[in-house]
């Protein structure tokens, strides 16, 4: 089966510390995969470079098997890739609505749109509220609410369903429950499922292993740089997903 | 471990507080930490959520307070309205300057070189016009273009060299005042020169009487500044990136803003608005002076903080500054009325700086 998104052999150096070396990654439909490794092991940089905020020196990357290059995030999304980053990347005094559509506004049709420039504000509400909705997010009743009124959890399904009213393609998620509490993680993470049953495949950067077991399909082991291998989580046991990205276990050889 | 765990509870309660509807999602648990703090939200809290919501109250509510004190204090003479009217006239000049400052200050950033444009393209339409025996209107045009050109510049500054607004414009305030003294020699052009050679330069300070109210065209022009800033602001992409920008620049770039083209085209636009003010200055004033307005760049950022413009960026509306420059207006009017030294009027409003920016920091605690 041919992956929806595919890093192959890439590299990125910062002076002498080899930050990848010869990395790899694929992600296919209908999956949610995890990303696990020790700090420093590199899978940071792996991410930025599948979102276009790092340009790695060497290596492809391939988008339904076509090549692609990023210069930016924002080219990376053109072509349906999202990210959730872990800050979220959310104007606090700006409403839920302006935050959604923040860098791609809808504007009003004939003259007052194109030629004033006039946004279409209603259209922006409806829709922003018709995604939440989708995603079970109804909770948040005033569309028109500043986002740092909200909390953590709630801020984070407006990131999450910013990302899927775009993200037509992937979607990457950074540490999404890293700053949460036990019960608004557990909103995330049936968010998670929600937008995998939609038929996006996402990735999911996370420390916090019982998470990434819960929800990853695949989980992809990163270790001093490179994929140290891909393992299935119902297969293996967090202890030894930690064992593996230590170094204090061999990875299989399958 | 418990006593981390309660700490847990409470903040999971506390974001409750806010948001009385998600609770449903959160389960059982929540709820009677839920109900608890909604007891404890009192008055004061009430307000604060308010001025939250609408952060321009705070410049109406100390307006109308401060007009109606200096009613009752200074009586008839302060009410009336060609009093009111001279008002607006006097706040001209400080209300486009503040316009100009909102949309800089709202980026997060800062000109101290406002006024210093001002009479620089000031001195720009005068000398071309008077002196050098050029069409008014193509003086102004080149008035225009330069008024754009300097606030391109601080732009430019600020956006390619991530040199910090205020050092920018600390900076370009004394370049551009020695550029208004090198090209007007020091020399002021006078009320009757302009009148005989570029009438079209006082054409702002034209009056026109409403039942006993007086008002300049300028006058009118800067409240349409106003509106229109208003309207792109709040009605277009580019205002809401402004807001985006100033509120989390990183956010904003992340989101897909290109924040640097952003900044340089709201200080360019700043530009242009103090160009147009130049133009309002000359009508107000009726002579070109180089050393006029030398107050102009701190009247403009005070108007700006009193209107409830957060000096952090993000946060505030254009025309708060319309208010604050009122509300400044309001008090050296009524304060000489009522017979107190020029002093005091500079006491009055140093203290309500210090209490606009007070009541804007405890309005953003709400976010904590």
């Amino acid at each position: 089966m041919e992956p929806v998104l595919k890093a192959k052999n890439i590299n990125k150096r910062y002076g002498k510390v080899v930050a990848l070396d010869n990395a790899n990654l694929e992600l296919y439909k209908d999956e949610v995969l995890g990303v696990i490794g020790d700090n420093g092991a590199g899978k940071s940089t792996l991410i930025k470079a599948l979102c276009g905020a790092v340009q790695p020196d060497s290596g492809e990357i391939y988008l339904d098997g076509e090549l692609v290059t990023f210069n930016s995030p924002i080219e990376a999304r053109k072509t349906g890739i999202e990210t959730v980053y872990q800050n979220l990347a959310l104007s606090p005094a700006l409403t839920i609505a302006d935050n959604m559509f923040l860098g791609r506004e809808i504007h009003k049709k004939g003259i007052m749109g194109k030629f004033f420039r006039v946004l279409d504000q209603s259209g922006m509400q409806n829709l922003a509220r018709k995604k939440l909705s989708e995603l079970g997010l109804l909770t948040i009743q005033n569309i028109n609410q500043q986002v740092e009124t909200l909390s953590g959890g709630q801020r984070q399904g407006v990131a999450v369903a910013r990302a899927t009213a775009f993200g037509t393609k992937v979607i990457i998620m950074d540490e999404p429950t890293a700053a949460l509490g036990v019960k608004e993680s557990r909103r995330v993470l049936e968010l998670i499922g929600e937008v995998k049953s939609r038929g996006i495949p996402i990735i999911l950067i996370s420390h916090n292993m019982p998470h990434v077991f819960e929800v990853a399909d695949r989980v992809h082991i990163h270790r001093l740089g490179k994929r140290l291998c891909v393992v299935n989580p119902k297969d293996y046991s967090m202890s030894d997903a930690v064992a593996l990205m230590t170094g204090a276990k061999e990875a299989p050889t399958n | 471990m418990f006593l981390s765990l309660s700490k847990k509870m409470s903040d999971i309660s506390k974001d409750l507080k806010d948001q009385p509807k998600f609770q449903e999602d959160i389960g059982s648990k929540g709820q009677d930490h839920h109900t608890f703090e909604i007891e404890k939200q009192n008055t004061l809290k009430k307000i604060q959520n308010f001025l939250h919501g609408n952060p321009t109250m705070v410049p109406v509510i100390i307006l109308i307070l401060s007009v109606v004190t200096f009613g009752l204090i200074a009586g008839g003479k302060f009410f009336s309205a060609f009093n009111l009217s001279l008002i607006i006239q006097q706040v001209t000049i400080v209300g486009i300057l503040a316009a100009a400052q909102t949309l800089i200050i709202l980026t997060a950033g800062i000109d101290l070189s406002v006024a210093a444009i001002m009479v620089l393209c000031s001195v720009f339409m005068g000398k071309l016009s008077v002196q050098m025996g050029i069409p008014t209107s193509f003086a102004i045009i080149v008035g225009l273009a330069s008024g754009a050109l300097c606030g391109a510049f601080n732009g430019w500054l600020v956006t390619k060299f991530r040199l910090p607004p205020f050092i920018v414009t600390l900076g370009t305030w004394n370049v551009f005042f020695a550029l208004v003294i090198f090209f007007s020699g020091s020399q002021s052009i006078r009320g009757r020169d302009i009148e005989d050679a570029a009438p079209l330069l006082h054409f702002f300070g034209e009056r026109v009487n409403i039942y006993g109210a007086q008002f300049t065209y300028g006058s009118f022009l800067m409240i349409l500044i106003f509106v229109v800033l208003w309207f792109v602001l709040n009605k277009t992409a580019w205002g809401r990136h402004v807001y985006a920008v100033g509120d989390d620049k990183e956010a904003a770039e992340l989101s897909g803003i290109r924040t640097d083209r952003i900044l340089l085209s709201v200080y360019t636009v700043a530009g242009v608005i103090l160009a147009i003010g130049a133009w309002v200055s000359i009508g107000r004033v009726g002579s070109v002076s180089p050393t006029s307005f030398y107050e102009g760049n701190l009247d403009s950022i005070t108007a700006v903080v009193i209107g409830g413009t957060s000096l952090f960026g993000g946060r505030g509306s254009i025309v708060g500054a319309l208010f604050g420059a009122l509300i400044v207006g309001v008090f050296s009017s009524g304060l000489s009325i009522a017979g107190l030294d020029v002093l005091w009027q500079r006491f009055a409003l140093g203290c309500l700086i210090i209490i606009a920016v007070g009541i804007d920091q405890w309005i953003r605690k709400i976010s904590n």
